[in-house]
């Protein structure tokens, strides 16, 4: 019973990391109706990013942890939202309005440069930072066994609600997320009106990109280590929750986000470790055979 | 989604150099982090060094670059707008017909070309392996329309198909090469099952989530496939019986010994490369066949609309069921002669990374379009291959020129490929004849 709670706590925060990741892919395909497959390579760019701004503060010495975080979240988001933007511009704003397969294929040839970039400049190897925020709560205490609720995990669960509702209130009440949607059901008509429809999706792009800075800096912290091939992993799952939860809706990608975080620690946990990807893909074929637009997805009208 | 688009290009110079200045902002940006930042392992912490040197570097060539580009992109702007606006050569089928029939004729050659030279003719047996799989893939992606990013797990089936039934059973590339066809066709059944409802996007997914799937349990399901560590000594193919080998065993003849010349290895390499070609032709007149008949015009109608489909009372499961299974007996095949050809295999040839290059080679290619995965192979494989002297850089390359040709050509290579059926009055008697007979 404790061991079950202890993968509850673990496949919740690990669910909301991916949950945020999702985020940017939701966004993005609701807006210009593709996935982005260079999501998860910024993703791993911020991490990057953040381990680099890390060990600066700690160079620096700065001790303060609440501003050492807040500094390094900041800088992870400016500068990744700087790629998100140019992964748009160049992988999709020239290919807009052709096939949609065009798209595709030039984000997978970004998303191969982000990789063999990053490997090349920061280096092939496994790139440790020491634990950031130490320690936690003793949930509960049997015979043989603690919970234990990180300090780490409990940051990344109230990151994660305050961005959800800050990012629900932003496309739902703001002008720039009328414009979103208004883009994502007709962008000729939008762009008739007067909207900027380039920058609103440029925009959209640096959005997810932020929420991926986000995340990057919470699994740094998190994990403690960092290499180059961590964005392909999570790119797939966080793709996978997206899908899960119906593509194009944002709460539908939180949900299968924390679906997909528990699936895997509890199937780690209990089943099989090795198998736990399995799992999780076998899940999503499940479901989507029986609910084609994803858990939280509208049906798709047919447009004849 | 269409968008309307306002092409905006800078004309003067003070216009270009503030394009190329926003460029060179932007450089620096990304730069920054990536460039002009690293941390080095000092003792078994981190820590942070500069390279500014390299970061200047970087910016300045961004600059330069963008400035240079822009020059050239307006002189070209110039003189097609001071000439008027010329029509496009429209290449007829026949040029391309003909353009096919030369590559053709060069592969042919190609071994007696370079007979001494190993390293030409294992490139081009690579190519041609890629240029079956692309037109295996072309089935379902170019004709049926379905995205398929898990092609891999197929071409993986074929191959340890053929691997574990020579380990347990001793079979011989030939006796194993119709069951594997005959198992990623079966594969092929049960992927395409649980996803006919489904649509774009979420079709991709799930096929990712398939190819990723056979993956891990190719690596995990140690008893059945020796796990990471692969299934080695899988034998080559032989010309009818007669085995490429110095020494054959008793009683046997090899193929040097059978016509009486002097063994070299290069027999079984340049074999090896007739053997893809052949099985790559035969994909290919098997597919252009296919693609004449009800079936082939039912996958390009299921493409171009899938609603009409239905509404015509097409049976569009099966549509897309035939066009999965044919795709993946096709890369299945493949599959046969991958392991045979590299006599090992193992869980990391069947990467996602391998079904994003099939992929690309058929868009790039142009959907549809053989002769357009022909050329996508050929540049897909040989770029990297040309950039081993810069082998750091290869994969960067690689990446920036998907980017760039889907950029310069979003149609692909050859766009314009030739019709399934041609209106003209011999066209029509035609269509109408194999209309009356379907």
């Amino acid at each position: 019973m404790a061991y079950a709670l202890q993968q509850l706590i673990n496949g919740l925060s690990l669910g909301a990391v991916y949950g945020l990741i999702a985020i940017g892919y939701t966004m993005v395909y609701g807006i210009i109706g593709m996935i982005n497959f260079a999501h998860g390579d910024i993703f791993m760019v911020s991490a990057f990013i953040a381990v680099t701004a890390f060990t600066l503060l700690a160079a620096l010495g700065v001790t303060s942890l609440p501003l050492a975080l807040i500094a390094v979240l900041i800088t992870a988001i400016f500068f990744t939202s700087a790629y998100g933007w140019a992964v748009e511009r160049m992988a999709y704003r020239p290919l807009r309005g052709s096939t949609r397969l065009a798209p595709l294929i030039s984000a997978i040839g970004m998303s191969i440069f982000l990789q063999n970039m990053v490997q090349l400049t920061q280096g092939a190897r496994v790139k440790p930072i020491p634990p950031v925020i130490e320690g936690g709560i003793e949930l509960w205490q049997t015979a043989d066994f603690t919970v234990q609720v990180s300090w780490t995990q409990i940051m990344i669960v109230l990151v994660t609600i305050v961005l959800m509702v800050a990012f629900t209130y932003l496309i739902t009440q703001t002008a720039f997320g009328r414009q979103q949607r208004a883009c994502e059901q007709d962008s000729t008509m939008t762009a008739l009106l007067g909207i900027n429809v380039d920058r609103t999706i440029s925009a959209t792009f640096m959005l997810g990109a932020a929420l991926a800075a986000v995340a990057g800096v919470m699994v740094t912290v998190y994990y403690g280590v960092v290499d180059f091939f961590i964005g392909f992993v999570a790119g797939i799952k966080a793709f996978t929750a997206a899908v899960l939860g119906g593509i194009g809706s944002l709460p539908g990608a939180m949900l299968g986000g924390l679906i997909i975080g528990l699936i895997e620690s509890f199937w780690a946990a209990y089943l099989s470790p090795e198998y736990k990807d399995v799992a999780t893909f076998a899940i999503l074929i499940l479901v989507l055979m029986f609910r084609p637009s994803g858990l939280l997805g509208r049906p798709e009208v047919e447009k004849v | 989604m269409s968008t309307v688009i306002v092409a905006r290009h800078a004309r003067t110079p003070a216009e270009r150099f503030k394009d190329a200045a926003w460029v060179a902002f932007v450089a620096l940006l990304l730069g920054i982090p990536m460039v002009g930042l690293t941390t080095v392992d000092q003792g078994g912490a981190l820590a942070v060094t500069t390279r500014f040197g390299m970061l200047a570097m970087f910016v300045g060539a961004s600059f330069a670059g963008r400035f240079v580009f822009r020059w050239i992109m307006d002189q070209f702007r110039n003189r097609r707008a001071a000439k008027g606006r010329e029509l496009k050569v429209d290449r007829t089928p026949v040029a391309i017909k003909a353009i096919g029939w030369v590559v053709l004729g060069a592969a042919v050659a190609m071994p007696i070309a370079f007979s001494d030279n190993r390293y030409v003719i294992d490139t081009a047996t690579t190519v041609l392996i890629y240029v079956m799989l692309g037109w295996g893939l072309n089935v379902v992606v170019g004709l049926a329309g379905l995205l398929d990013l898990g092609y891999v797990a197929f071409y993986a089936v074929g191959a340890y198909t053929y691997a574990l039934l020579f380990s347990h059973f001793g079979w011989t590339f030939w006796e194993a090469l119709p069951v594997a066809g005959a198992a990623a066709a079966t594969f092929g059944i049960v992927l395409g099952y649980p996803t006919l409802r489904l649509r774009g996007d979420y079709l991709a997914i799930v096929t990712l989530g398939f190819g990723e799937i056979i993956r891990v349990i190719l690596v995990n399901w140690t008893e059945l496939s020796n796990g990471p560590n692969g299934i080695g000594s899988i034998p080559r193919p032989t010309l009818f019986g007669l085995p490429f080998e110095r020494s054959p065993a008793e009683g046997t003849q090899s193929f040097a010994s059978f016509f009486g010349i002097e063994f070299s290895g290069m027999h079984r390499i340049i074999f090896l490369y007739y053997l893809i070609l052949v099985l790559a032709l035969l994909t290919n007149v098997f597919v252009s066949r296919l693609r004449k008949l009800p079936v082939g015009r039912a996958w390009e109608a299921l493409r171009e609309d899938e609603i009409a489909c239905k509404a015509m009372g097409m049976n569009v499961t099966n549509v897309k069921l035939s066009a999965f299974t044919i795709g993946a007996m096709l890369g299945g095949f493949a599959g046969v002669f991958f392991a045979a050809r590299q006599g090992f295999i193992s869980p990391e040839s069947f990467t996602f990374t391998e079904s994003a290059t099939i992929l690309a080679i058929v868009v790039l290619g142009g959907m549809g379009s053989q002769l357009g995965v022909v050329l996508a192979a050929l540049v897909l494989v040989l770029l990297p291959e040309l950039g081993r002297n810069f082998s750091e850089y290869r994969m960067l390359m690689f990446g920036t020129a998907m980017v760039l040709i889907m950029v310069w050509r979003p149609g692909g290579l050859l766009s314009s490929r030739e019709p399934t059926i041609r209106l003209n009055q011999a066209g029509a008697n035609k269509a109408a004849a194999i209309g009356g007979q379907a």
